[in-house]
């Protein structure tokens, strides 16, 4: 599976790489000397309980905290430099309340710099995940599920090259987390710019519903990958 | 170009933002009334009509400094509330322009507030101003925006400090200080017309050098406050 | 290591020594030897006090300005030269607030006696009045933020904060030199050295190379227990990975 990925777009190349990386708030090791690759093109699914470092992970390779020790690359630079090309996605929706679906989207799409490599305009975007782009509510108001799903177009409109999800289907129900699988994997197939392929890193702990996504599981805990089946 | 395109587009947003809300223009306001009447309480403004010119200068910056000080800090708070700050910090647009365009946003707010609060404040006061008053219109946004800058800075910088209430104007006071120097005089010389109109005007120009180096130094090194985590 | 930690040792305490036998001379000089001065009597020895520390705590800040920007430029290029720029950041940064406070109640307790009251809000003194809080604020952001987050943070707020004093303190003297030219002149005119008498001299030395001794010394002292702490704090960080 991961090699076929990979022949499909050519050349075997990294998305991301941690090299013996960790991190320490105060004294509590969120990471400790975590190393892992993720190539690009594949889907790798993160495993493990609450605490288990996995949205420190992420956050590192969004360049939202930088390592206590060890180096994080994306693309072969540090995270830092390469906004634009990397989105996150957390738990928490990341949108501003008080805005509508259409407005939070259209702000956020204005803050890309380059004039467009979007796929989609914020009102595609929507419509991919189901919303209605003329719903004039504010966010604040909307269900988990549907903020979910808005916070889910706000990473796509952006284009990314690399996605990381943390706990994407924590708050739905199984039929919009079954909706969102299939749109991830519909964004993978989606023609990447500079001729790269679509990587996604996601953490959950609802093992089930990612497994069709999976080229790769592995399994975190105490800070530490535990288990790395071969793909 | 690109860069202003970012900035105008982070100003509508806190805009609309405050539209919707109208948090801290309320509060301000509010806040701002109450500093004034605390202050004609104690000194009775309208018995002495020449101490009334004399210390309302510097009852009116007092007023506007704490006011704005209330409002300063959930500009920020905003952008925590559902993590959108790590958004923002994940765009590519630079920091520096989310630092101005919400500089500006929090320079129309303090503005709006003003223009509420003068005439008020002229009645409250009694005050029948003696020199040019159209050179307020200079003073006023000059003097805001000496304020606003630098608390917006330092309202980003305790963004993630434990009292940060308490840490803003402990910051914000020292640094400010030549700059309200400087509004307090201005609007004082103003006000009682017996100040010499060069003195006004360097004191004018000072404040406009104070916004240029201050606001120079915060999009300088904004982006080291932003990403400090 | 250890033989170098051994020389080290060694010089503090020479240096110790040395500072304690300079103010012992320097105290000597300043409150026995040294001549009263004719209209300010035995009040005016205070002056062989104030006017080190006043010196001195405008002399720190620049350590801790340096420190501050090496730590912004080491901060991404060589994490552990960072460290050492901050520690050398706070143990400054505390020196300062030290010599400052005791610069600013030496000159109250002589401003009393001689000008007839406690303090004015000239430029001298308004300037040396910010300056202190603006490292007291200095101190206050460093403990508010090191609580339980990565101290990495702490350091780089407090490395903007010090661009920002160092920018400020000069604004600060200029505006209200401006804003008191324009008024009668305040209680005193120019500095208080201006023709100062030969035979004050020699106490005046002693007291200035004692207080910087003294200064020096508590500020290498504070960095070495800031970078024991930094240590310490590594090598726990290392036993939990």
């Amino acid at each position: 599976m991961q090699t076929l990925a990979n022949s499909t777009s050519g050349t075997i190349s990294t998305a991301a790489e941690l090299q013996s990386v960790s991190r320490l708030y105060g004294s509590f090791a969120a990471l400790r000397n975590v190393s892992a690759t993720f190539e690009s093109g594949t889907c790798t699914v993160i495993l493990g309980e609450n605490g288990a470092g996995k949205s420190t992970l992420l956050r590192v390779l969004a360049g939202l905290i930088a390592p206590t020790r060890g180096t994080a690359t994306v693309f072969s630079h540090p995270p830092q430099q390469q906004r634009g090309r990397v989105a996150y996605m957390s738990h928490s929706p990341m949108l501003y309340d008080e805005l509508t679906a259409m407005e939070n989207l259209d702000y956020f799409a204005s803050l890309q710099s380059s004039s467009c490599n979007c796929v989609g305009s914020p009102e595609m975007a929507l419509r991919a995940v189901g919303l209605d782009p003329k719903l004039s509510r504010p966010v604040g108001q909307y269900s988990q599920g549907m903020r979910q799903r808005t916070s889910l177009a706000r990473v796509l409109q952006a284009d990314p090259e690399l996605l990381l999800l943390d706990e994407p289907f924590s708050n739905l129900d199984v039929a919009s987390a079954g909706h969102m699988v299939e749109l991830l994997s519909d964004f993978r197939t989606w023609p990447a710019p500079h001729g790269g392929s679509r990587t996604i890193i996601l953490t959950t702990h609802q093992h089930r519903l990612a497994e069709p996504l999976a080229d790769r599981t592995m399994t975190m805990q105490h800070g530490q990958i535990i288990s790395e089946p071969a793909a | 170009m690109k860069y202003i395109q970012h900035v105008l587009s982070h100003l509508r947003k806190d805009l609309r933002l405050e539209w919707r809300s109208r948090d801290s223009i309320n509060g301000m306001l509010f806040f701002a009334l109450l500093i004034v009447a605390v202050f004609s309480l104690a000194f009775d403004p309208t018995g002495y009509p020449t101490t009334a010119r004399q210390i309302s200068g510097g009852v009116i910056w007092v007023a506007i400094l704490f006011a704005s000080v209330t409002a300063l800090n959930q500009s920020w708070t905003r952008e925590q509330r559902n993590q959108v700050l790590d958004a923002q910090r994940m765009a590519p647009s630079p920091a520096s322009a989310l630092f101005l365009g919400k500089a500006l946003a929090n320079l129309l707010f303090v503005m709006a507030v003003e223009v509420v609060l003068a005439p008020i404040f002229i009645i409250f006061y009694n005050l029948h101003p003696l020199g040019n008053t159209w050179l307020l219109a200079l003073v006023m946004p000059l003097g805001t925006w000496a304020l606003v800058v630098n608390g917006t800075f330092f309202a980003a910088l305790g963004l993630r400090t434990r009292n940060r209430e308490l840490l803003l104007p402990l910051l914000l006071l020292p640094v400010s200080l030549p700059a309200l120097l400087a509004m307090v005089q201005a609007t004082t010389g103003i006000l009682t017309g017996d100040l010499d109109p060069i003195q006004i005007n360097l004191w004018i120009r000072q404040l406009g050098a104070y916004d240029v180096i201050f606001t120079t130094i915060c999009i300088l090194l904004f982006e080291t406050i932003l990403h400090a985590e | 290591m250890a033989q170098r930690t051994q020389l080290i040792r060694n010089a503090a305490w020479l240096w110790f020594t040395a500072t304690l036998v300079v103010m012992a001379i320097a105290f000597r000089q300043a409150i026995f030897l040294a001549p009263t001065e004719a209209t300010m009597g035995d009040v005016q020895r205070i002056f062989y006090y104030h006017v080190p520390f006043a010196i001195f705590g405008l002399v720190f800040p620049y350590v801790n300005l340096l420190a501050s920007l090496a730590y912004l430029y080491f901060r991404s290029r060589n994490p552990l030269s960072a460290l050492t720029a901050d520690a050398l950041a706070l143990a400054s940064a505390e020196v300062t607030v030290l010599y400052t406070s005791v610069g600013l109640m030496t000159g109250m307790l002589w401003a009393k006696p001689v000008w007839g009251i406690w303090w004015t809000w000239d430029a001298r003194l308004t300037t040396y009045f910010i300056l202190w809080l603006l490292y007291v604020s200095y101190l206050l952001t460093r403990r508010f933020t090191s609580a339980g987050s990565a101290s990495g943070q702490t350091s780089a707020l407090a490395a903007v904060l010090s661009i920002f004093a160092a920018v400020d303190v000069p604004i600060v003297y200029m505006s209200i030199r401006w804003w008191r030219t324009q008024h009668p002149s305040p209680v005193f005119g120019g500095g208080a050295d201006s023709g100062l008498d030969p035979s004050l001299y020699p106490a005046f030395l002693w007291n200035v190379a004692g207080w910087a001794m003294w200064g020096i010394f508590i500020l290498l002292f504070r960095f070495a227990l800031e970078r024991r702490r930094q240590i310490a704090e590594q090598e726990a960080a290392l036993r939990t990975i």
